[in-house]
């Protein structure tokens, strides 16, 4: 009885055994498999991964280049380049030139957006409500409590707003959205700049957390009286009413794409040393004032030449051909002057076998 | 064929192998709970260096300025927890007499099998569900009533505004959440007492209440005690539905109808992107809470043994 235990046990055993090894030598084949067409692996910020996820899918079809990039948010991407784990890294916060240098890094911006405030008060539809930088400084400050405030009818004499209590919404998750949106305060507003500051997430003074982009906006649709910050696709999808903003300039202007080109297009990239650019607050009749670029992570020493070549050339693609999708997903493409500014920048430290890497042909 | 085999391993060294390879299995379990509070210890260590004890005592949370306190999350896990158990057990119980003693049999068994089924929902589903149908539930009417119709408001507790999130939110999820558990577990311990127990105060005279008073709650205190520390284990460390409802602020506590954190919620907002000493204060929090957790275990089984040993006494 017992014998015959064992011996199926073993006869078991020896089926696993057999399964297993098949299984591990398919694994082994498409590792293999894998090493004939290049995959590329990316990793970081989520404020961009709408564009991202279009264009790794359209290259992937028209190359054959794998291009794997998890949206895990800005700081994850920069700790995984730093570590090596990813071929590339992406973030909405732009580093320092010093820090830059020190990991033998070099970065490029690859796309503009615009960050929007949402609200949810009755009687307020689409950019109907106008707000300037000190207003929204003093709601996200708490100074501000009640949508019947003084310093907001001021701003909207046209308009009756209820008396409701403001909630005010923001990430509960740190992210580059946060750090584009209070950087912008920090701007605009002296109050935020000296008692909170700027970062992906902040020591905020009151409110609620939501996890990432659609996180607010579900607070904000399930709260009423409540304001929040997100990146305008996801204030389409939800339908949530945007809101109007003072600009630079003193012209209240509606969320857009053609104000975040107009932020984008007045920016100086030619003198940003590192490409380190804040969009925010830029002049311009037509700007929008809460606008973010959105930066890529490469080692300037490259250590395998062919996945280089790859890698550049899909950066390449995404600034030509990819650009009409981004514009598509109310993203604002990198203009050609700035790509030709990227491209000198590859050419003088992006290398692979001590050469420059050739991501011009197709050879 | 298959006689004429020969044996690999003889019975005796096989039946040794099994004894070794079962001790190996039971005393992983062991090993891994110390790698865990190693791991977890080692990676606080630039957080305890940073702030010392002043991490369990401070609220301060400051990413800008890199200044962590832990008490806001402490606080915040204290408190959901303690709504829940304090919602959750007496309906447990009641639910748990109803289904044992008074509900036709029939229909206990269908209410049993649906108290289980809420046992099976993933909390993510109680965390979505939370969100959507319960805060705009709690914003429209249940805190309005509280505070307006109820004039609770006069009360610290339940003072402030309100919008739907928070901790009292958050800890009648939970009390959904653990009631299951508890409930279960009261159940099969109402069965086990001994029907001639009861059928003789019945007898002598007790009314349905004295029974289940003097002789169900007294010869399962133990049990029953065992389902609340169970609830109480789970409440501690839920996260996904905590995390969509309770608002995610830094803040201590000081109205039930106020947004907050708790520890879990904490980690599993900050986990992916903190770096440097930030990164290491959630692994002090994550250590907090597997403390608080242990705590949970080592007093209840204390407790357990003194109801045990009282009731031998008696």
């Amino acid at each position: 009885m017992l014998k015959s235990t064992f011996k199926l046990i073993r006869k078991e055993q020896m089926n696993w055994f057999k399964k297993t090894a098949g299984l591990s030598i398919v694994a082994g084949l498409t590792a293999v498999s894998g090493f004939c067409t290049e995959t590329i692996n990316g990793a970081g910020a989520s404020f961009p991964e709408p564009v991202y996820r279009v264009w790794t899918y359209n290259f992937q079809k028209a190359t054959g280049t794998r291009i794997n990039y998890q949206s895990v948010g800005s700081g994850a991407g920069i700790n995984q380049i730093k570590s090596k784990t990813v071929d590339f890294g992406a973030t909405d916060n732009p580093l320092k030139l010093e820090e830059l240098e020190k990991n033998g890094l070099m970065q490029f911006p690859m796309l503009m957006g615009g960050v929007v405030i949402v609200v949810n008060v009755p009687g307020v539809e689409i950019n109907q409500l106008k707000l300037d930088g000190e207003t929204v400084g003093n709601i996200f400050l708490g100074n501000i409590k009640n949508w019947n405030d003084q310093a907001i009818a001021k701003l909207n004499p046209e308009l009756k707003l209820p008396d409701l209590p403001v909630t005010v919404v923001h990430r509960s998750d740190s992210s580059g959205t946060t750090w584009i949106f209070t950087d912008y305060l920090a701007k605009v507003s002296a109050g935020w700049k000296k008692d909170v500051g700027c970062d992906k997430s902040v020591k905020w003074p009151v409110g609620i957390g939501g996890q990432k982009n659609p996180g607010v906006c579900n607070n904000v649709e399930k709260v009423k009286g409540s304001i929040g910050y997100v990146e305008y696709t996801y204030a389409l999808e939800s339908k949530l009413p945007t809101v109007m903003l003072k600009n630079c300039d003193g012209n209240f202007v509606k969320p857009e794409i053609s104000t975040f080109q107009a932020a984008g297009a007045n920016a100086d990239w030619q003198n940003a040393p590192a490409f380190y650019m804040e969009l925010n607050d830029q002049p311009g009749k037509d700007s929008w004032p809460i606008t973010g670029a959105t930066f890529i992570l490469i080692y300037k020493n490259q250590e395998n030449k062919a996945k280089a070549e790859a890698m550049l050339k899909y950066f390449k693609w995404c600034f030509t051909e990819g650009a009409q999708s981004a514009t598509n997903l109310k993203y604002v493409p990198i203009p050609e002057t700035v790509f030709n500014l990227v491209k000198s920048a590859w050419d003088k430290s992006v290398v692979a076998d001590g050469k420059p890497v050739n991501y011009k042909s197709e050879e | 064929m298959e006689n004429s085999k020969k044996q690999l391993i003889s019975p005796d060294a096989a039946d040794q192998l099994f004894k070794i390879t079962t001790a190996v299995c039971a005393l992983l379990a062991a090993v891994v709970m110390l790698g865990f509070f190693i791991q977890l210890f080692w990676s606080s260590i630039p957080a305890i260096k940073t702030f010392g004890l002043d991490f369990l005592t401070s609220s301060e949370w400051d990413p800008v300025k890199n200044l962590y306190g832990a008490m806001p999350a402490i606080a915040g896990t204290l408190v959901t927890t303690a709504i829940a158990v304090v919602i959750a057990v007496p309906l447990s119980f009641i639910v748990a007499m109803f289904l044992v003693e008074t509900a036709p049999p029939a229909l206990s068994h269908t209410l049993s099998h649906a108290i289980d089924l809420l046992a099976a929902i993933p909390s993510i589903i109680y965390g979505m569900w939370g969100l959507f149908i319960f805060v705009p539930f709690m914003q429209n009417q249940v805190q309005p009533f509280l505070a307006n119709t109820l004039h609770l408001k006069v009360i610290p507790l339940f003072a402030g505004e309100y919008n739907g999130f928070g901790f009292l939110t958050s800890g009648i999820i939970l009390a959904v959440m653990i009631l299951p558990f508890i409930c279960a577990v009261m159940r099969d311990v109402f069965r086990m007492v001994p029907p001639v127990l009861k059928e003789s105060a019945f007898g002598a005279g007790a009314t349905s209440w004295e029974v289940t008073l003097d002789i169900t709650m007294r010869y399962g205190a133990r049990g029953l005690l065992g389902a609340i520390f169970l609830g109480l284990g789970r409440a501690v460390g839920e996260t996904m539905a905590v995390l969509f409802v309770i608002g995610n602020v830094q803040k201590m506590p000081t109205s039930l109808y106020q947004a907050g954190t708790t520890i879990s919620a904490t980690l599993a907002n900050n986990f992916a992107e903190a770096q440097g000493v930030f990164r290491s204060a959630l692994f002090e929090l994550g250590l907090i809470l597997l403390v608080i957790s242990f705590l949970i275990q080592v007093l209840a089984q204390f407790w357990l043994n003194r109801v045990s040993r009282q009731m031998g006494e008696k």
